[in-house]
């Protein structure tokens, strides 16, 4: 690991005069990815300015809505009885990642922003782009079970490994963030981006730009929401797909839904075409399957993970069925 | 730096890139806490930090100032074992031991959660105020520490022994 130097930042105001002022500076959260990270060299920061001081604080919004400090770790956000009742996916989605360990130490802004965990981008004796602009990728080639189907291109392939914002994908979350040149809100879609030419740039921040809470609105069907995670082992393991879902009935009309997938992008992947082919059409199996393939005719898979694909499209019939058929049975799940 | 390690205020001056787990074995020749995995894959390295369960690998000692952290030295009182301890011995919760302490750490700090009500990824009704203690509850909730021993078996019984005895919840096998 290369020695920095580190600073503790009172608020995040302070962050951010502190990142300012510091050469090469990274913000630690719980450091459960960033740690591991530096002990690899794959991130070499100069100074760590730590943020586990900002707001942790979980505060109902007027509408019925919560803003969640940043700070707050992902522990505490899943047991916060507010959120297991109005967005249980968020819950789920949580607690289905990582350990419990981990989920005492891991904040809500660092859940957010943390790396992928494909094996090349660890391994700083193989080629990838987004370690190294420019060097190639290792993993179009390689070992690519755990990699993306959606938003990859020629230079990545690396899946965002994050439950928890599958869960805010789906919705519609906000994020709070403060930078040098002020305060400003951005949904939640719109924080990571795709790689393109430049897998090294992970998200729409601004240098020194850092998240200080995540707002999720009020959201009458999420009450019924899912997550539902498929991977290798029970627990304690990345997803190969995973499904957070909800469903409101006009009658027999799909009147909304909101569906999001994890495991195969490369950012939180939201099912957008899906949404549109199921919104405003009856509830049947042909309307959910023409959803589904409408979705998954973006899909890219190469050899090693073609099989999320057809994983996908189950995953997403089976989980749309069930939420379809607790809606018609009184929204009890 | 200053910390507070099984009731008793420690200090050192570290490198900033001393981990929690270093600090605790190289400076304060704690040695119970394990190194396995080194990247939080393992949980050998689980300690209780203001009665809460990380792993301290991933940990910056720094980070840490002023908790309170309580290792497996720290479990047994007065000389006597903690009940978790107690109920390893008896029910065989190990084999070589390695993966034990940060078992046993993350056993006492799983009981403070499951007092507190808090769900896991196999809670049916996360809506639900209580939780209703299966066996595949404490296996999902105990599934960051591995043991390559495999006394999973053991381990499963001894915490469901604990469970029986300080929470009157019988957990079916
Ligand atoms: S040594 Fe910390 S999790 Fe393995
Ligand atoms: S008892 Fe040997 S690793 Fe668990």
């Amino acid at each position: 690991m290369r020695a920095f130097d580190y600073h503790q930042a009172a608020d995040g105001t302070q962050a951010i005069e502190q990142a300012v002022r510091c050469q090469q500076a990274e913000y630690l959260g719980g450091g459960t990815n960033l740690v591991d990270l530096m002990r690899e060299t794959v991130e070499r920061p100069r100074t760590l300015i730590d943020v586990t001081r900002l707001s942790r604080d979980i505060t109902d919004t007027d509408g019925g809505g919560l803003i969640i400090g940043a700070a707050a770790t992902n522990a505490a956000l899943a047991g916060d009885a507010r959120v297991r009742r109005r967005y249980p996916l968020l819950a789920r989605a949580i607690l289905s990642g990582a350990s419990a360990q981990i989920r005492n130490m891991a904040t809500v802004g660092g859940n957010l922003l943390q790396r992928t965990r494909c094996a090349y981008f660890y391994d700083t004796a193989t080629r990838c782009n987004k370690r190294e602009p420019g060097a190639g990728c290792d993993a179009l080639e390689g070992f690519h079970r755990y990699h993306a189907i959606f938003g990859t291109s020629s230079s990545c392939i690396a899946t965002h490994p994050s439950d928890m914002a599958v869960a805010l994908v789906a919705l519609d979350a906000r994020v709070h963030l403060r930078g040098p040149a002020g305060d400003r809100q951005l949904a939640i879609t719109e924080l990571h981006r795709e790689p393109g030419e430049r897998p090294d740039l992970e998200t729409e921040l601004q240098p020194e730009e850092l998240i200080v809470a995540v707002e999720v609105p009020p959201l009458a069907m999420a009450v019924h929401s899912q997550y539902r995670k498929v991977r290798d082992r029970a627990s304690y393991a990345f997803a190969l797909v995973s499904v957070a879902s909800m469903v409101e009935l006009d009658g027999d009309i799909i009147a909304d839904t909101r569906l999001a997938l994890g495991g195969v992008g490369t950012k939180p992947w939201r099912a957008w075409q899906a949404e549109a082919a199921l919104r405003g059409q009856p509830a049947t199996a042909a309307t959910l399957a023409a959803a589904v393939d409408a979705e998954l005719a973006a899909a890219r898979p190469l050899p090693g993970n073609t099989f999320k694909v057809e994983l996908a499209r189950r995953l997403m019939i089976a989980e749309l069925s069930q939420r379809l058929s607790d809606a018609r049975n009184g929204g009890d799940a | 730096m200053q910390w507070t390690i099984n009731g008793q205020v420690r200090e050192a001056e570290v490198d900033f890139r001393t981990s929690l787990l270093d600090l605790l074995r190289e400076q304060f020749q704690l040695s119970g806490t394990k190194k396995g995995c080194n990247q939080g894959a393992c949980g050998a390295c689980t300690v209780l930090v203001d009665g809460e369960r990380i792993n301290a690998c991933l940990a910056l000692a720094v980070q840490y100032q002023g908790r309170e952290i309580t290792t497996v030295e720290g479990l047994a009182e007065h000389g006597k074992l903690h009940p978790v301890q107690a109920a390893f011995v008896e029910h065989d919760g190990f084999q070589c031991g390695y993966c034990t302490p940060g078992q046993l750490c993350s056993a006492v700090g799983m009981i403070g959660e499951l007092e507190r009500d808090l769900p896991s990824a196999v809670t049916a009704d996360l809506a639900a105020g209580q939780i209703e203690w299966q066996r595949d509850e404490l296996r999902e909730r105990m599934s960051g520490n591995l043991c390559r021993c495999g006394a999973y078996n053991g381990i499963a019984d001894a915490i469901a022994a604990v469970l029986a005895e300080e929470l009157g919840e019988e957990i079916a096998r």
